[in-house]
């Protein structure tokens, strides 16, 4: 259909979606009804029930995706509003990132073995603990597939959200500035939102953690992975 | 005119990032390097947050929308993950488990240890 060959059909779509998951999100509150994934399941279910080609999508797709690359260089600005709260407890904080992130890396790469995961995805599901800007960004840097990452990236964020506090009930991380920076490191800026209910010290020190993650993995995963 | 002025300071470090990234032939991605570049330009004041308030407002509201695209060329990966999702998400669940409790044990010892 030639009417779908603009870039207004992209567009539109997405927004319309994304709209639904937000009215659906701010109404029930469930963790998992997170406005990303209805907005993915949304698009995917129109384009697979009406048969429409990616590529029509992808004309307005593609303008979307642009916005992700400013969006990671700003994330700078939530991490310079934190940085006191990270001089303050530097060496402990920097300390459970690296550790985290590197569990995080090395867990995948175990257990996908264990598992029988095919290389390929595989690897893509190895920056799933970062927030996804920089996750898509290590994807492609160390050979995976970037929809698989997304997939997995939200995924791993809802899950963060949902179990985390429980999580560290059960492991007595009662420490605020530990639960918030355990919760930033292994579920970024969905579990972030979770940690922000928690308290305000849980939900800074989780915001402050997705962007150290981010940089942290993005160093450690290409040299860990050669390494395994 | 404001806000156009404003996204070419996030612009101009974004390109100047992609730079430093061809530059230094480094694995790093040009788009973490301009946030590398941004922090460092926050910090020293050269950027204040007021020059860059309301493009940071719209790109952090929308940070999820952002995203939808890259998470729709999954559609283009079915085959590849097909029969394998049930691993896949067992994977994620104990991955990131350990990911909490490693992290939130380490900060919670280092911090007991400063504090003696």
């Amino acid at each position: 259909m030639d009417i779908l060959d603009t870039p207004y059909f992209g567009l539109i779509i997405s927004i319309f979606f994304f709209e639904i998951g937000l009215a659906i999100y701010k109404k029930t509150k469930i963790t998992l009804l997170n406005p990303l994934l209805i907005s993915i399941v949304g698009v995917v279910a129109v384009l697979t029930i009406f048969n429409i080609d990616m590529a029509y999508y992808n004309q307005g797709g593609n303008l979307i995706l642009f916005f992700l690359g400013p969006a990671t260089v700003i994330l700078a600005v939530p991490l310079y509003k934190q940085i006191s709260l990270l001089k303050k407890n530097f060496v402990p904080i920097i300390a459970g990132i690296i550790v985290g992130s590197i569990t995080a890396i090395v867990s995948v790469i175990v257990l996908t073995n264990i598992f029988g995961i095919n290389d390929a995805v595989a690897i893509s599901l190895v920056p799933k603990s970062v927030t996804t800007p920089i996750g898509v960004e290590i994807s492609r840097q160390i050979g995976g597939i970037p929809a698989i990452t997304v997939g997995a990236i939200v995924l791993t964020g809802i899950l963060g959200a949902v179990i985390g506090p429980g999580v560290c009930k059960i492991f007595k991380i009662k420490d605020e500035v530990a639960v918030g920076i355990a919760i930033g490191t292994a579920s970024h800026a969905l579990g972030t939102t979770k940690a922000m209910e928690l308290g305000e010290t849980q939900g800074a020190m989780s915001s402050l953690a997705i962007g150290v993650a981010g940089l942290i993995t993005v160093i450690l995963a290409p040299i860990l992975i050669n390494m395994l | 005119m404001l806000i156009l002025r404003q996204f070419l300071i996030v612009l101009a470090v974004c390109l100047s990032g992609e730079f430093l990234n061809r530059l230094l032939n480094i694995s790093i991605p040009g788009n973490v390097l301009g946030m590398i570049l941004l922090l460092t330009l926050l910090l020293t004041g050269v950027i204040k947050l007021e020059m860059i308030d309301k493009v940071t407002k719209f790109l952090l509201d929308h940070l999820a929308f952002f995203f939808i695209p890259a998470g729709v060329g999954i559609l283009n990966n079915v085959d590849a993950i097909r029969g394998q999702w049930i691993p896949i998400v067992t994977v994620i669940i104990i991955s990131t488990i350990l990911v909490i409790v490693t992290t939130g044990i380490t900060i919670q010892l280092l911090k007991k240890k400063e504090s003696v």
